[in-house]
């Protein structure tokens, strides 16, 4: 299994390396085509987590940062959903890590000086292992919408930032989600180097009614998938037609 | 399901410490448990320092990058192993642009000769970038992905220092280092 090399990655489904609207991209993307080479093992295999590595509220931004007692300032949310790969199969015990500005649009990071406060009980920092199904989830409040240095007026849609390791290193991606409905994800230069409607769609969470909790917390489904494999090539097939 | 695809990626931004490497953001760990990818020798006996640069196309180097490593043990071994972690990140300093690693030198998988894969993600980058570290006192020429970088290849050697070895990334430029799709 472990052998079986992952399918291409299709690289016009993902944001070329320049794009022009996206200031930092011009000085930053290659100007040479990526080489394509065949994975070897270094590339087949990758770091593995356990929950052992993890704290009781590292999944947990509304408490791990906050004084005791108290819990980080905006609408409260769960975020959950199924880490799959492209044959649709479940990829379980791999660490989701995420990050993301407070309510008010705030980071808490020493370069971020947006006039927005931050809040004392909001780290912005989290992480948690998909489970055997697949599944993951952490609580955190929703991050606000803020304005960058780019072009002369813009701002980035609410998001939540997701680092994700597979199997193999050649699955590792890092994306972001954003949030059904919000008007700022048709303007925003960086959701917009995406080419296709199609796959921009999919970085776009859906509020999930079902899995809110009454007078609590409101959830959102955010489903991640990374690279499958190619189909296993049985040697009685190689020795047959 | 047989046409999920991937998740389309999206750039890491300038603020990918906080949920990478929040030590170096400036959070405090509150209640959060340990850090992961720091230290990869549990033993410094036979370590190296590998230092690196990543320089954007006005030869500049970037200070708000995430750097992560992986690599085969000195038996050229992925096997997971209590003294070694073969995975590694660290920033890119935010004064000085620059990243260092405490590892080991790794040795040579099997048709492949020793190398590291350095994968890199930062504000600007729309899909992180792959490349490879090879060694400069190795037999590079055996190895098939090395070779297939031809003229390009030297951008992929690490040079020799007192302690171990440094590589400069070059985003851009007539040095722009080769990068993968894999």
């Amino acid at each position: 299994m472990t052998d079986t090399p992952f399918l291409p990655r299709d690289l016009d489904w993902h944001p070329p390396a320049l794009h022009h609207d996206y200031r930092s991209s011009r000085l930053r993307a290659p100007q040479q085509k990526l080489l394509h080479i065949p994975q070897t093992e270094t590339e087949l295999t990758g770091p593995t987590f356990g929950q052992g590595d993890l704290g009781p509220l590292d999944d947990d931004l509304i408490l791990n940062y906050a004084a005791n007692g108290q819990s980080a300032q905006g609408p409260r949310i769960i975020v959950h959903g199924k880490l799959l790969d492209e044959n649709g199969r479940a990829v379980p015990n791999k660490l989701i890590e995420v990050w993301q500005a407070n309510a008010g649009g705030r980071y808490r990071h020493v370069n971020d000086g947006y006039l927005a406060p931050l809040d004392d009980n909001f780290g912005g920092c989290g992480r948690c292992l998909s489970g055997a199904d697949g599944r993951y989830s952490f609580r955190t409040i929703l991050p606000g919408p803020y304005p960058w240095p780019n072009g002369a007026n813009d701002w980035r849609p609410a998001h939540i930032h997701f680092s994700v390791f597979g199997d193999g290193f050649a699955q590792r991606l890092i994306t972001q989600m954003y949030f059904e409905g919000d008007p700022h994800i048709k303007l925003c230069p960086i959701v917009q180097s995406i080419p296709d409607d199609t796959a921009i769609n999919r970085l776009v969470a859906r509020l999930d009614m079902d899995a809110t909790v009454p007078m609590d917390i409101r959830a959102y489904r955010f489903d991640i998938v990374l690279r499958g494999r190619q189909a296993t090539v049985f040697e009685n097939q190689m020795e047959g037609t | 399901m047989a046409d999920l695809k991937e998740n389309a990626s999206q750039t890491a931004g300038p603020y990918v410490h906080i949920g990478c490497m929040p030590q170096t953001a400036g959070l405090k760990r509150r209640n959060m448990s340990a850090l992961l990818g720091e230290v990869m020798v549990s033993d410094d006996t036979d370590a190296i320092t590998l230092d690196i640069a990543v320089l954007d196309g006005d030869g500049v180097p970037i200070k708000d990058g995430l750097i992560e490593i992986w690599q085969a043990a000195p038996d050229g071994s992925y096997a997971p192993s209590k003294d070694f972690a073969h995975w590694g990140r660290q920033v890119t300093d935010m004064e000085t642009g620059q990243a260092r690693f405490t590892t080991v030198k790794p040795g040579a998988a099997k048709g492949q000769a020793p190398h590291i894969l350095i994968w890199i993600a930062a504000r600007g980058i729309n899909l992180a970038l792959t490349s490879r570290i090879y060694f400069p006192d190795e037999d590079n020429k055996l190895d098939p992905i090395f070779r297939a970088a031809e003229a390009r290849a030297a951008t992929l050697i690490a040079a020799q220092t007192k302690t171990g070895y440094a590589h400069t990334i070059h985003l851009q430029g007539p040095k722009e280092t080769v990068f993968f799709d894999v």
